[in-house]
């Protein structure tokens, strides 16, 4: 892998974070007015074990330089187990994802609660310094894959 | 093709200042799918709201993305003001620019930029809206209580006044728990029976109330509004409908047995009422003990009954009842120290009692008409050690936790001790003294002030030599080991829950902490409710704790079930998982990921080439299902959705995310 030496290189990150916990994490950040990077942005799931593996693996072949998957402490979920088999499914894939070739800092799983607003500004600052470190991510780019319905789908909306 | 609306907030400045909110709405129309884009200072305004609902008409909108505050804000308000439109509330994305943008950022072409991709995925996500709707299902307006000790009394009785119908289901042969055998009750001292007796007469009275004694919860199906309880009644062996409760069987009864009311001190006879105030006050015969029913002999009650409702042939029988709400209420048990502590003589000696035993000796209607004496002997003690956190507070004896009534029980008990038999010392062997309630620091203040020793220290060994008892310790605060010759020595053991609570955890669905406390849904915000929804909690099956708090979370918990029971009928949300049946490959991987149990495996017309067959295929139950959408993952077809959050939709979030 190449490393850009571009420093206003700016890295993608994508974070799905879970309704009752982490988002409103990040919520309370906001309201705390706490400044972190731009890089990351957030897509909100009812739970953190919505979260399909394929979303990542979709992430990283659309040019996502790093995932985060965030939900309520082990134990604190609003569904009570949601995130233990989030950690179970979590734990396989990164194994997955390491043995492709995809550092294991880009795809990290980490437990933020809804009171939690300094650990997520903090989280979202270190991840996205880890993987500015480490550079663009081009591991599945270009992947194949059968895009023709969704290419599309996005064609029609252009018109 | 969709139409979708875009509606970029300012919120005053609190957007606007850092995100360029024109450039983002202008962006807005070059994504796919838009027909119209906009910003507009307040969006949640009346006017703004109006100004929505105009672009709809005059675009011909059939979804719309708001760019504002976080949706956990306004995304209700806004689904609200869809509902007197012709748009569907769920063809609704809200882009969090407030909180998650405009606030945490500085630079404003960076902001704007993310803004920007935010629009875009929901852009992208709307366009894969479906239209949802919301489905009433009936309530039944009857509630059930599980467990009739003070907290599940307070609870059926607050029910029961606001109109509901409410069955109490206890496993004993009366209702009344823990807090009738108390003698006194901290920090005021008012006698319990006299306070709680005519609670439970009220609950054996009320017009709305059904009392199930001696039975037992057998299995619970269904949902919030429509709980379907199969109860299992114990064989009584007495026709409670023709018995008056006249007692004669009692005093002619020949076995005597060990009286579990008054914790082993006495002995009662094979066909019994529990105490004298129960409710009901009728007797049940203990098949365990009854000559006639293990040895075919005897026969006495049968013979005397002049109302013939002796039945020895009595057979357990199940009843179906349809419930809107559950309240859990099954209390705690005294954890059984004998296995625990062989150093305090495992239960060899009869002079080392429990809280409860001593609560019994103290009582005017205990075995001893109270007066304290020691069990052994029957003399007056007057060295009383009483030794607090045995169990509680010590993870090497299997329990973390404090049990939170036994420092205010053991200052009661000291304090009983010293008023009643005079010349007494009572020695307090603690570790903290905690008490954290209005009154009762008050309250040990003056036990200490009454003569009460408090020594700080763990007991290490108790042994009896001769008359006495000898309890060495440990004083920390002096560092130096303590001996004491007792004559009695009462044990402040840990309180557990109730026995057999795994099991009742298990048929309702619900959860248990690590010390099989019954887990609360959020220890702050939802103390008296549990994950299903509509079964409730209450009193110490939740957690140790004194009678005020008992009662305040029954009274809690009760008005919870009248906030369900109020209703005819109430709306449940759509965006909940369904199956497509026709791609389901019946694994049943998604069954034991679902922690309310809404999902399962049910037989399908199916075809095989021309042939007819049956398929098995995965079904939502759709009062049950939450809606965290963990199935969807474990799904190896793709076939169980959630809707509103469609693996689709998250999809089209991903890729424009990455665009
Ligand atoms: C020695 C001692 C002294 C105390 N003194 C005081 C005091 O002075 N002041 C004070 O405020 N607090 C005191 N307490 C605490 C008090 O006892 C409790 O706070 C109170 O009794 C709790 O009531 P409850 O209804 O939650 O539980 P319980 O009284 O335990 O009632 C639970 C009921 O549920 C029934 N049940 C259990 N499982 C099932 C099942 N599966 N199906 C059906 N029914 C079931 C049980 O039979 C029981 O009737 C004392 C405690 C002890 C141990």
């Amino acid at each position: 892998m190449s490393i850009k030496k571009d420093n206003n290189w700016e890295p993608r990150i994508l974070a799905f974070c879970c309704n009752w916990c982490t988002y409103t994490g990040a919520d309370l950040a906001g309201l705390n007015r706490m400044k972190y990077p731009e890089n990351v942005r957030v897509i909100r799931v009812p739970c953190s074990s919505k979260v399909n593996p394929q979303f990542v693996l979709r992430a990283f072949q659309k040019g996502a330089d790093g995932v985060l998957v965030c939900g309520c402490h082990p134990g604190d979920c609003h569904y009570s187990t949601g995130n233990y088999f989030t950690r179970r499914r979590f734990m396989l894939l990164q194994r997955l994802l390491e043995y492709n070739g995809i550092d294991p800092k880009r795809f990290q799983a980490k437990w933020i609660s809804g009171s939690e607003a300094a650990k997520f500004r903090d989280t979202v600052a270190e991840v996205s310094a880890q993987i500015k470190a480490l550079g663009p991510n081009n591991k599945f780019v270009g992947a194949h894959y059968d895009n023709t319905v969704m290419e599309k789908e996005a064609e029609g909306g252009k018109d | 093709m969709a139409r979708i609306g875009v509606f970029i907030c300012h919120c005053g400045t609190n957007i606007a200042s850092v995100v360029d909110v024109e450039k983002v709405a202008q962006a807005a129309k070059s994504m796919p799918g838009v027909a119209f884009a906009t910003d507009y200072k307040y969006m949640c305004s009346e006017p703004g709201q109006a100004m929505i609902k105009q672009a709809i008409e005059e675009h011909h909108l059939d979804r719309i993305v708001i760019g504002s505050c976080s949706p956990r804000m306004h995304e209700l308000t806004f689904r609200k003001m869809l509902k007197a439109t012709n748009v569907n509330p769920y063809m609704l994305e809200i882009a969090n620019l407030r909180e998650q943008c405009a606030w945490v950022h500085t630079d404003r072409a960076k902001a704007t930029e993310k803004a920007i991709n935010l629009v875009r995925m929901s852009v992208a996500k709307v366009g894969n809206n479906k239209p949802l709707h919301t489905s009433m299902i009936p309530i039944t307006k009857k509630a059930l209580v599980i467990g009739g000790g003070i907290a599940g009394i307070q609870a059926a009785l607050d029910i029961a006044d606001c109109g509901f119908d409410v069955t109490i289901v206890e496993k004993e042969p009366s209702i009344g728990g823990h807090m009738v055998m108390l003698d006194k009750t901290f920090p005021t001292m008012d006698c319990s029976a006299c306070i709680s007796t005519p609670k439970m007469v009220d609950a054996g009275a009320h017009p709305n109330i059904t009392l199930k004694t001696y039975c037992e919860v057998e299995s619970v199906s269904g949902y919030i509004g429509n709980f379907e309880v199969t109860i299992k009644e114990k064989t009584k062996f007495v026709n409670h409908d023709l018995c008056t409760g006249c007692g004669l069987c009692q005093t002619k009864c020949p076995t005597k047995v060990i009286s579990e009311f008054n914790q082993g001190m006495s002995k009662r006879p094979a066909i019994y009422i529990p105490f004298a105030q129960a409710v009901p006050s009728k007797p049940v015969i203990d098949e365990n003990a009854c000559l006639k029913l293990t040895k075919d002999k005897c026969g006495i009650c049968e013979k005397i009954c002049p109302l013939g409702a002796i039945n020895y042939k009595d057979e357990v029988r199940y009843t179906k009842e349809q419930f809107g709400a559950i309240v859990v209420a099954t209390g705690y048990e005294l954890a059984d120290w004998k296995k625990m502590y062989p150093e305090y003589g495992g239960g060899r000696y009869e002079d080392v009692i429990t809280g409860l035993q001593f609560e019994r000796l103290v009582n005017a209607s205990g075995p001893t008409e109270g007066h304290i004496v020691r069990p052994s002997d029957g003399k007056e003690p007057k060295d009383v050690v009483i030794v607090k956190c045995v169990g509680s507070r010590d993870p090497k004896k299997g329990k973390s936790y404090c049990s939170r009534a036994c420092c205010m029980y053991s200052a009661k008990h000291a304090h009983q001790i010293l008023d009643k038999i005079p010349g007494s010392r009572v020695y307090i062997f603690y570790m903290d003294v905690r008490t954290p309630g209005k009154g009762y620091e008050e309250f040990y203040d003056n036990t200490r002030r009454d003569g009460a020793q408090y020594i700080r220290g763990r007991v290490s060994k108790i042994y009896k030599e001769d008359d006495k008892l000898i309890v060495k310790g440990e004083d920390s605060l002096l560092g130096r080991p303590v001996t004491v010759e007792a004559d009695m020595v009462i044990l402040a053991t840990a309180m557990e829950p109730a026995p057999k609570i795994e099991e009742v955890v298990q048929k309702l669905g619900i959860s248990m902490d690590k010390d099989k406390w019954i887990q609360e849904a959020h220890p702050k915000l939802r103390p008296v409710e549990t994950q299903s929804a509509g079964i409730f909690l209450c009193g110490t099956c939740q957690g140790p704790k004194d009678i005020p708090d008992t009662v305040a979370q029954a009274s809690a918990a009760a008005a919870k079930v009248a906030a369900i029971l109020c209703h005819d009928e109430m709306e449940t949300s759509p965006m909940i998982s369904s199956v497509d049946q026709t791609k389901c490959s019946g694994c049943g991987f998604c069954v034991p990921t679902c922690p309310y149990k809404a999902i399962s495996l049910v037989e399908v017309p199916g075809r095989d080439g021309n042939r007819k067959v049956t398929k098995k295929v995965a079904q939502v139950n759709e009062g049950l299902c939450q809606g965290c959408g963990c199935c969807n993952a474990a799904c190896r077809t793709g076939c169980i959705d959630l809707k509103g959050f469609t693996n689709d939709q998250i999809l089209k979030e991903v890729d424009a995310l990455c665009l």
